[in-house]
């Protein structure tokens, strides 16, 4: 079964600064054959006897055949459990659980995709295109953050993408603005079949709606909202969850890391994250009704 | 260190072998009338549906799964942010969410009914009518070897506040699951530390016809996020678990079997390794459950049995009922111990040896 994520102890190749962020190359083999586009890998932070339990979630940069195969993970250190990551060395071994998730879906076709991120969740975006470049699609990039040391990847986007658009709300790199102000543009201009998208949550909204006005699929992954809420990233913990509304119309609490991080842009309820909607399956009734309320 | 003279006289122990598939007779054991292959099972609502730690583990391995809290319909459960990581610990508030009872007898349970392991059903309730309702819809059900009724959670009818916190009320729900329970099926009452008599509470369920006790749920806690300067749960506070709550656990635990020796007690907190497994069987537990562990090292069951495995042989300890309740024993005080020839007996100082 090669669809079914390993635990598995992985050797440190290499650990080095990218801009703001780190990036960890990682021999890991059965995580790297099994790897498919969008899907994440949750580390243990802090060795054998940590006191630090949740798993840290990564969203995975690049799968290199090198060592037997590699997986290369980009993050921001922002906590104690990254720092630690960010002080690994070479050859320090490293419980590694993966791959996880859904992966993006991949069109039949080569079409034109476009690929919008921000933040170091943008880094998932580049094994992605990479697999859609193979299958013949053209591929743009949308690049955004705050300055120009919040955008991961502007110049490898320019390498590999068809055309690539960077903004900041600085203008420290690429255009001034931001990326909302943006994507109706590149829409129009690239021909775009599809969107795709990963970085923090007001970006995957602002995509999620602007590629709806122009009637085109969205592919949004919620690497980051998962690595805010979630603590285990296999499915047992229960804690990522957020409303998402499904083919029949019921809106229910979808784990991040088991039916996401990839989820359809138009499925998710982005205004209702971090709360549970009132008419979400076996959301809280008011007291006083028969039963609860809760029987449809 | 005296490991390798111990290790070397047991190393012919009867059963003990690389093949994974049937685990040692030492790991036998028994709650009630429930008999276990294996000690060590999981926790409640810490294995998702069995499917998310089936890539990890083999089920079969595990000494029973113990499902997430049943109730009787569908819950969303509470909105996120539901945990806080805290020291060796997490704080959770995560609100019972699960399909209700009916999508889980029709998807989750006859999928771990076929993996060849024993399934404890947790039910969860807000009075204890709806306890008894649930363990009346799980009768005749597929694979329910026990029914662990999960005391901790808020009785409505009692401003929400735990059934756990009263021996009456604990009492009640443990009466009414038992009475709605198939009278074969054990049932197990899940108890919570944050109480003034816990050997009490444990006593009025054994009254009201619990064949077992499973101590302990998570302790009541709060965090504040000092960058939103609110709460960091949704909930306000939340149930700590994890190696934090291990020595209250272990205080549970010692306290129950001191006044009720003779009722079999699951041992829950904070367990991740073999040694801290064999604190609570020493303590009185008949078995221990993982739970947090599973969060952080979804393969931890099987090497947490190994490395038990490995300690009791050490130990000379043949059984796991040699083994229950040891601590309670007055200094000196020599277990039967398992080897072929009745040896001298080891130096009271061997059975102090700590992980190597």
């Amino acid at each position: 079964m090669s669809d079914t994520p390993v635990q598995t102890s992985a050797t440190v190749l290499t650990v080095r600064r990218v801009q703001d962020y780190h990036a960890m190359t990682l021999v890991a083999p059965a995580v790297a054959e099994r790897f498919r586009p969008g899907q994440f890998v949750a580390v243990a932070a802090g060795g054998a006897y940590s006191a630090r339990l949740v798993r840290r979630m990564f969203g995975v940069y690049e799968v290199k055949p090198d060592y037997g195969g590699t997986v290369e993970i980009v993050f921001a250190n922002t906590e104690p459990g990254t720092a630690w990551l960010a002080d690994r060395s070479s050859r320090d071994r490293i419980d590694l659980v993966g791959p996880l998730g859904r992966p993006f879906r991949l069109p039949r076709d080569p079409v034109h995709c476009l690929l919008v991120g921000g933040g170091p969740g943008g880094a998932a975006l580049f094994a992605l295109a990479d697999t859609l470049r193979r299958r013949g699609c053209q591929i743009h990039f949308v690049l955004g953050g705050a300055t120009g040391r919040h955008v991961f990847g502007s110049r490898m986007a320019q390498r590999v993408g068809d055309s690539a658009v960077v903004t900041t709300e600085d203008g420290s790199t690429g255009e001034r603005g931001t990326v909302r102000e943006v994507l109706p543009r590149v829409i129009a201009e690239t021909g775009a079949d599809v969107v795709y998208a990963c970085g923090p949550t007001p970006l995957l909204r602002t995509v999620s709606r602007t590629a709806a006005e122009f009637g085109l699929p969205s592919q949004v992954s919620v690497q980051e909202f998962l690595g805010t809420t979630g603590a285990c990233g296999v499915g047992t913990c229960m804690t990522c969850v957020l409303p998402v509304h499904g083919e029949d119309g019921v809106t229910r609490m979808a784990r991040a890391c088991a039916e996401g991080p990839v989820l359809r842009g138009d499925r998710v309820r982005w205004g209702d994250l971090g709360t549970i909607p009132f008419d979400a399956l076996g959301a809280p009734r008011a007291l006083g009704l028969p039963d609860g309320g809760a029987r449809q | 260190m005296s490991n390798g003279p111990a290790n070397q006289d047991t190393a012919p122990a009867p059963g003990k072998g690389k093949a994974p598939a049937p685990a040692s007779d030492r790991l036998r054991t028994r709650l009630g009338p429930l008999d276990l292959a294996a000690p060590v099972l999981t926790a409640a609502g810490c294995g998702g549906t069995g499917r998310e730690l089936a890539p990890f583990v083999e089920l079969s391995r595990l000494g029973a799964f113990t499902t997430a809290s049943v109730t009787l319909r569908p819950r969303a459960g509470r909105p996120t942010p539901r945990v806080a990581e805290t020291p060796s610990g997490l704080l959770t508030a995560v609100g019972l969410p699960g399909p209700g009872v009916e999508g889980f007898l029709e998807r989750d349970l006859p999928w771990l009914a076929e993996q060849g392991v024993p399934v404890i059903v947790s039910i969860a309730g807000d009075s204890a009518a709806e306890f008894g309702e649930l363990a009346a819809r799980l009768r005749g059900a597929p694979g329910v070897a026990a029914i662990e009724v999960n005391a901790t959670c808020p009785n409505v009818a009692d401003r929400g506040r735990m059934f756990a916190r009263h021996p009456a009320a604990a009492a009640a729900v443990v009466r009414a699951a038992r009475a709605g329970a198939a009278p074969g099926t054990p049932v197990l009452a899940k108890l919570a530390p944050d109480v003034t008599d816990l050997a009490g509470v444990a006593l009025a369920c054994a009254d009201a016809g619990a064949d077992g006790l499973t101590l302990i749920g998570t302790v009541q806690g709060a965090a504040i996020d000092t960058t939103t300067l609110r709460p960091a749960l949704t909930g306000v506070s939340g149930g700590l678990s994890g190696p934090a709550i291990r020595p209250v656990a272990l205080r549970c635990v010692y306290e129950v079997h001191a006044a009720l020796p003779g009722l079999p007690i699951v041992g829950v907190g904070g367990v991740t390794s073999g040694l801290e497994a064999l604190e609570f069987l020493l303590a009185g537990a008949s078995a221990v459950a993982v739970g947090t562990a599973l969060f952080h090292d979804p393969g931890a069951v099987p090497r947490i049995l190994r490395e038990l495995d490995e300690a009791l042989a050490a130990r000379r300890l043949g059984r796991i009922a040699d083994a229950v309740g040891l601590a309670h024993r007055p200094a000196g005080h020599l277990p039967p111990l398992a080897g072929v020839e009745p040896a001298p007996a080891p130096e009271p100082a061997e059975l102090k040896e700590t992980a190597p």
